[in-house]
């Protein structure tokens, strides 16, 4: 692994990973510079080590600047900060004696146009964004991978000129966030390394492989560990880490049952080895949150990394990495240019998105809930994985099923928060919902 | 279940780009016996008239959880029913269409008077299957 050079993104995260501190990570942006900076001051003043987050609105990313400056003109409100309909002036003013190498920023997007947006965040001084070919591709737009992997080929040819400036340039990728939710692991972890390994195809030397937390936490610890091997395997002469994304589907209601979530997150995190945290806070499940609510979230997070150890033993594998391997295997046989191989694994179903309904994706895999909670594939469609996987025989999802499938997170960790409570100074209780996987608040690793 | 045999479009709204509503409406109408095409997110009115055009379906589900489904959903029916070839394929809207709610400002009777056949509330999937079954036996018999 190469180091990355002095004041980047990338070794911010590792100089704090070898003194042992989780950097936290909120999801945050708006339109107004003032209050854009008041954010990032915020994030940057928790107690907590953290890194900021200018995220985008719809308007910008999807390309429709002119839209966004309207916008900005008549002061509607968007849902994000619209970095390219502002002058590079006004970003740089937003992040003049906030953004450095003590506190890096990054922009979040989800286009699947990325070079107004990157040409943006240079002008600004930045140096760190997120996404991928397929990743903002397929679960948000219609944009076809075909016009979605050569603009992300560019966008990554045009960042890392950022190196000549003595910066290097870091790019995280959302393959393993795919869906948000119900795609199972081996996929994600296979996704988040081949759209690391098509960044470095084009120049990007320092990257972060994500992985969104699902449904049970003993199967998520197995395939980040199966992540980071793969990474060590296909990723030897970049910079990397690991970037844990708390749950993204239905969220839960309760403040406590949204911090347990939050909670498992972090531990999960730290057990395996990752190096960041994106969070989640109390306010998830009813709205956009406040930078309060961030704030408060990121020293979650932090207090609870604080009390968890990383696991130095071995895990028992049920084939995740065996699973996600066969799958990259599958892609780089496919040809020397990842890009277009990236395009023909989806067009002949080698790689296929349970429940993804753009026209590039297959749509012939299904996935399902088994009764401890863990994701299973109920039809693995010409994904070249029946070897690892098996016939694993679950019954196919119904349409209640998958509502239940969908809620089942928010289930889980709303009742756990109202059953603590019910129980509250029982320990022995707590200890039992540990084993059963039930979450518990405060508990020791 | 049944085999209700209708070809049924299920579609989201031009800004809408949520997909997970679609995906439950899918099987719904699946494990009710109909063939569905599915047209997914951020679906253009043109890409959805084309469509209808094409394939003309028994039923049009239209779905939106963005809070832009009652604005998004006024100016499709709009050009739907502008082509006299559709004005006769039922169409449907439901989920979250807008801050308020349906019930609470009028605006389920503008969605019916710009041409939905029915409107469903979020959690209406009971009333959404009644309406497709007696679409079913209107066609059976």
């Amino acid at each position: 692994m190469s180091l990355a050079g002095a004041g980047s993104f990338g070794d911010f995260v590792a100089r704090a990973q070898r003194s042992g501190r989780l950097v936290v990570q909120p999801r945050m942006g708006v339109s107004d510079p003032a209050a854009m900076r008041t954010g990032l001051l915020a994030t940057k003043h928790a107690t907590a080590t953290t890194v900021g987050t200018i995220t985008l609105d719809s308007y910008t990313r999807m390309g429709d600047n002119a839209n966004a400056r309207t916008a900005l003109a008549t002061g509607a409100e968007l849902n994000g900060y619209p970095i390219v309909a502002h002058d590079p002036a006004v970003t740089r003013a937003v992040l003049d004696g906030v953004a450095g190498p003590d506190f890096p920023v990054q922009i979040r997007h989800g286009s699947p146009c990325p070079q107004p947006i990157i040409e943006a965040l240079m002008a600004a001084g930045l140096h760190a964004t997120e996404g991928g070919p397929v990743s903002y591709c397929l679960p948000y737009s219609r944009t076809p991978l075909a016009e979605s992997i050569p603009n992300w080929a560019r966008g990554c040819d045009l960042l890392a000129g950022v190196e000549a400036t003595g910066v290097q340039p870091h790019i995280e990728c959302f393959g393993g966030c795919m869906m948000g939710q119900l795609c199972p692991p081996g996929l994600l972890v296979a996704l988040s390394v081949l759209e690391c390994m098509f960044f470095r195809q084009h120049g990007i030397r320092s990257v972060s492989l994500s992985y969104a937390q699902q449904t049970n936490a003993v199967q998520d610890t197995e395939a980040v560990l199966a992540l980071r091997r793969l990474a060590t395997e296909w990723l030897p002469d970049v910079d990397w880490h690991i970037v844990i994304y708390t749950y993204m589907g239905v969220y839960p209601r309760t403040a406590d049952g949204a911090a347990l979530l939050l909670e498992e997150a972090a531990r999960l995190a730290v057990r395996t080895g990752a190096a960041r945290l994106i969070v989640k806070t109390v306010a998830e499940g009813y709205r956009i949150p406040t930078f309060a609510e961030n704030v408060a979230a990121l020293q979650t997070a932090a207090l609870a990394a604080d009390h968890c150890t990383t696991i130095t033993g071995s895990l028992v594998d049920t084939g995740i990495h065996a699973e996600a391997s066969t799958l990259i295997e599958t892609v780089v046989e496919l040809g020397p240019d990842l890009g277009r191989a990236l395009a023909e694994a989806f067009r002949l179903g080698y790689l296929d998105l349970p429940y993804c309904l753009h026209p590039d994706n297959a749509g012939r895999t299904r996935s399902v809930l088994d009764g401890s909670g863990r994701l299973q594939w109920a039809r693995i469609g010409s994904m070249p994985i029946r070897n690892v996987v098996g016939p694993n025989g679950s019954a196919e999802m119904t349409a209640a099923g998958l509502l239940a499938s969908l809620s089942y997170v928010e289930r889980s960790y709303d009742s756990a928060s109202l059953e603590q409570e019910y129980r509250a100074g029982l320990p022995a209780a707590a200890v039992n919902g540990r084993e059963a996987g039930i979450p518990t608040r405060g508990s020791t690793p | 279940m049944s085999a209700g045999d209708l070809t049924v479009v299920v579609t989201s709204v031009s800004s809408d780009s949520h997909t997970w509503n679609l995906v439950v409406l899918q099987l719904v109408l699946e494990e009710l016996g109909h063939r569905v095409h599915n047209l997914g997110a951020c679906v253009p009115d043109e890409l959805l008239v084309s469509e209808c055009l094409r394939l003309r379906p028994d039923l049009v589900v239209v779905s939106s959880v963005n809070g832009h489904g009652f604005h998004d959903g006024l100016r499709l029916i709009g050009a739907v029913r502008a082509r006299p070839e559709l004005a006769g394929i039922p169409f449907v809207i439901g989920g979250k269409l807008g801050i308020a709610g349906p019930r609470c400002d009028g605006s389920r009777a503008a969605l019916v008077a710009a041409g939905f056949d029915a409107v469903f509330e979020e959690g209406g999937l009971t009333a959404f299957r009644s309406f497709v079954a007696e679409l079913t036996v209107g066609v059976a018999s």
